[in-house]
């Protein structure tokens, strides 16, 4: 069991790097956001300090809804979750594996490159570990929320645009809290670590969340 | 070494009945796929074989009726069968032997290799080719070497013969031959022959 | 999709280009050790920027290569399109990556240039800004080649963004002008101003046409690896089919 759980999450792991895997399809996309921002707002080093770590959650939550609806549609089009389904793996530990592999992917180089990004913004080099390491916790939440409306899509054709819809109302408190802790860091009346917390129980809730739906949706889902 | 033989397990289908899209699509089906059986299920195009195989693999709900594995309580059917739809259920990125790997780990219970299986299917030379580099006939030989490297004593088919030429026909009507000689059994919808002695006739609708 | 004639006319390109690339390899080397040494040891520091000025020896001709290679991925593109020569999606492939690394040079050292210069890594100065725009449709020509894995259709699709994004060059250039002027007055300190002494001057001229000759060569290395990959891709597929025929012959089951 736990070979075919490596199995997928390695599988997984190698698609996003193989040519036309897509893998870093959402670093250019974060990148393009946070490029955006100032074009929208003006280019005040003073106002986009102050703002940084929003953009930076902003752009790193869309960033994560790109290629998401590729999580499982791709695995239904060419029958291989047929495979998984036939797997002595329950279906939740395949989902787990595939959220992992999605959130090693994407979520984590997203918030490996915040920091770096964060010097467009000019953000205080204080508040760069900071914004990393909410990053790093709440993406988990983003990968697993996005999992489950990616099962619930996954036959559809055009599963891609309704993706978004349903998944950004879901991860409105993990923008929140994300952004709270991150601007805490940078001063203010609430200590770093109630909302980080927070962050991190979102996170865990969310893993747990997520694979149930992914799962429930996809054993009943052609 | 004594030869391999499967435990003596029974898929027995009762009373069958598929609903898709608010429609009835057939009902009261009902048979018994035993150790060393093969079963050709026929029909008309949209009689609902797809569906068969989708609710044998648990993906489809049956409006009525029941599945049951004889011989080996609370397993679901899909646990005890390989799998070949018309998808190939291959990733085109990766090698052939890549995806036998892959789904070795998945299904378990290992019999031959990955290569050794490619070679059975004719293909030992295609291994180290990404999948996607391959002919529609070639990728759906890689699907067959499936059949091979994991032990599932329900093969359940779709259509198993086409985009095969004559002699990779041939080829797998061997293989099928092989598996009924283990006590396995077969489940294929077909238009066409599967190429074995003694199938089995069931036909859906009219 | 795999035919030999894809391998027929590359070749002569193979020739020429194994005998050209030494001479040019070493024409390169020269005239980046001379410029280098001019730029480090002859050239004076600036009167008002210091020795941060020789920054400016790296991120000018990064600059210009950034915007050259753009330009003849364009005209290859047009290769592609109206010619539909076999070696202009190779050029037009190879070229993207080299390009997006010559732009990313080019913010990198911007920025080494303005911390010291602005106390900070980056603002949102017009060129900066339009350059990173740039390097932005780079990845973009990039991840479309990484996506499509067929290379003729792949070269078409590629060759339209690409002449696309040339059509938009100027206007995002124009766009970012506006909106740079509209939010903060010129920047007092260019980098690269448009008065430059002789002693500054030749070191730059030097150092642009060693790089440019460094980016021929990258380009044509490239190049040629990639038309070896398209000839192993092609070879390989062959086989498969032909080791497939003579399986199917010797041994009729």
């Amino acid at each position: 069991m736990t070979s075919a759980f490596l199995a997928i999450l390695k599988r997984d792991l190698a698609l996003a790097s193989r040519a036309g895997g897509g893998g870093e399809l959402a670093l250019v996309f974060f990148l393009t956001i946070v490029v955006l921002v100032p074009f929208a707002l003006g280019p005040d080093l003073n106002l986009l300090s102050r703002i940084g770590p929003a953009i930076l959650w902003l752009g790193a939550l869309l960033s994560m809804l790109i290629g998401l609806d590729r999580l499982f549609q791709g695995d239904e089009e060419d029958g291989s979750l047929d495979l998984i389904r036939a797997s002595v793996l329950p279906l939740e530990l395949a989902v787990l594996a595939k959220g992992l592999a999605h959130w090693l992917t994407t979520g984590l180089p997203l918030a490996l490159a915040a920091p770096l990004l964060g010097l467009l913004v000019a953000l205080p080099g204080e508040a760069m570990l900071p914004v990393a390491a909410t990053l790093l916790v709440g993406t988990p939440a983003l990968s697993f929320i996005g999992a489950g409306a990616a099962a619930l899509t996954a036959g559809l054709r055009r599963g891609g645009l309704i993706l978004p819809v349903l998944v950004a109302p879901l991860t409105v408190p993990v923008l929140i809290f994300g952004v709270s802790a991150a601007n805490a860091a940078l001063g203010g009346t609430i200590p770093f670590a109630t909302p980080f917390l927070i962050l991190c129980a979102l996170s865990l809730a969310a893993i747990v969340v997520g694979t149930l739906a992914a799962a429930a949706a996809l054993r009943h889902s052609a | 070494m004594t030869p391999f033989s499967f435990p003596s397990l029974v898929l027995a289908a009762d009373n069958l009945a598929c609903r898709r899209g608010g429609r009835l699509i057939f009902a009261d089906l009902s048979f018994r796929l035993a150790p060393g059986e093969a079963i050709a299920l026929t029909g008309r195009n949209g009689a609902g074989k797809s569906s068969l195989l989708a609710m044998l693999c648990g993906r489809l709900r049956p409006e009525a009726g029941s599945i049951r594995v004889e011989g080996a309580a609370d397993v679901a059917v899909v646990e005890l069968s390989h799998v070949v739809g018309h998808r190939d259920g291959l990733k085109t990125a990766l090698t052939a032997q890549e995806n036998l790997v892959f789904a070795q780990a998945l299904l378990g219970d290992a019999a031959l290799s990955p290569v050794e299986a490619l070679a059975k299917v004719g293909l030992p030379h295609v291994a180290a080719l990404p999948v996607g580099y391959l002919s529609a006939g070639q990728r759906r030989r890689v699907a067959l070497a499936r059949l091979l490297v994991a032990r599932r004593p329900f093969w359940l088919l779709d259509e198993p013969m086409a985009a095969l030429d004559v002699a990779a026909q041939a080829m797998l009507s061997g293989l099928m031959r092989e598996h009924l000689a283990q006590g396995g059994a077969i489940l294929a919808a077909t238009h066409g022959p599967l190429g074995l002695d003694g199938v089995r006739e069931v036909r859906i609708g009219p | 999709m795999a035919s030999l004639i894809d391998l027929a006319n590359p070749t002569r390109f193979m020739r020429y280009s194994a005998v050209l690339l030494p001479w040019l390899a070493g024409l390169s080397a020269v005239s980046l050790v001379v410029g280098f040494y001019l730029a480090w040891f002859v050239a004076p520091a600036d009167y008002q920027q210091g020795e941060t000025i020789r920054i400016m020896f790296v991120h000018v001709p990064a600059a210009w290569l950034a915007m050259m290679f753009y330009t003849m991925m364009t005209l290859s593109s047009l290769g592609t399109l109206v010619w539909r020569h076999p070696l202009a999606d190779v050029a037009q492939k190879t070229a993207a990556p080299i390009g997006a690394a010559f732009a990313l040079i080019c913010l990198l050292t911007g920025a080494f240039w303005g911390k010291p210069m602005w106390g900070t890594y980056w603002v949102w100065d017009a060129r900066l800004t339009s350059m990173l725009v740039l390097l932005l449709i780079y990845l973009g020509i990039m991840a479309l080649w990484r996506t499509l894995d067929e290379p003729s259709q792949a070269g078409r699709a590629v060759a339209i963004l690409t002449l696309v994004g040339f059509v938009n060059v100027p206007i995002i250039k124009f766009s970012v002008d506006w909106w740079n002027t509209l939010h903060q007055p010129a920047s007092v300190l260019r980098l690269d101003g448009p008065t430059i002494h002789a002693s500054m001057l030749w070191p730059l001229l030097i150092l642009a046409v060693g790089f440019t000759l460094m980016a021929l060569v990258l380009h044509l290395v490239s190049m040629r690896a990639e038309i070896m990959r398209r000839r192993v891709r092609t070879l390989t597929i062959l086989e498969a089919e032909r080791l497939d025929r003579l399986a199917a012959e010797g041994a009729p089951a």
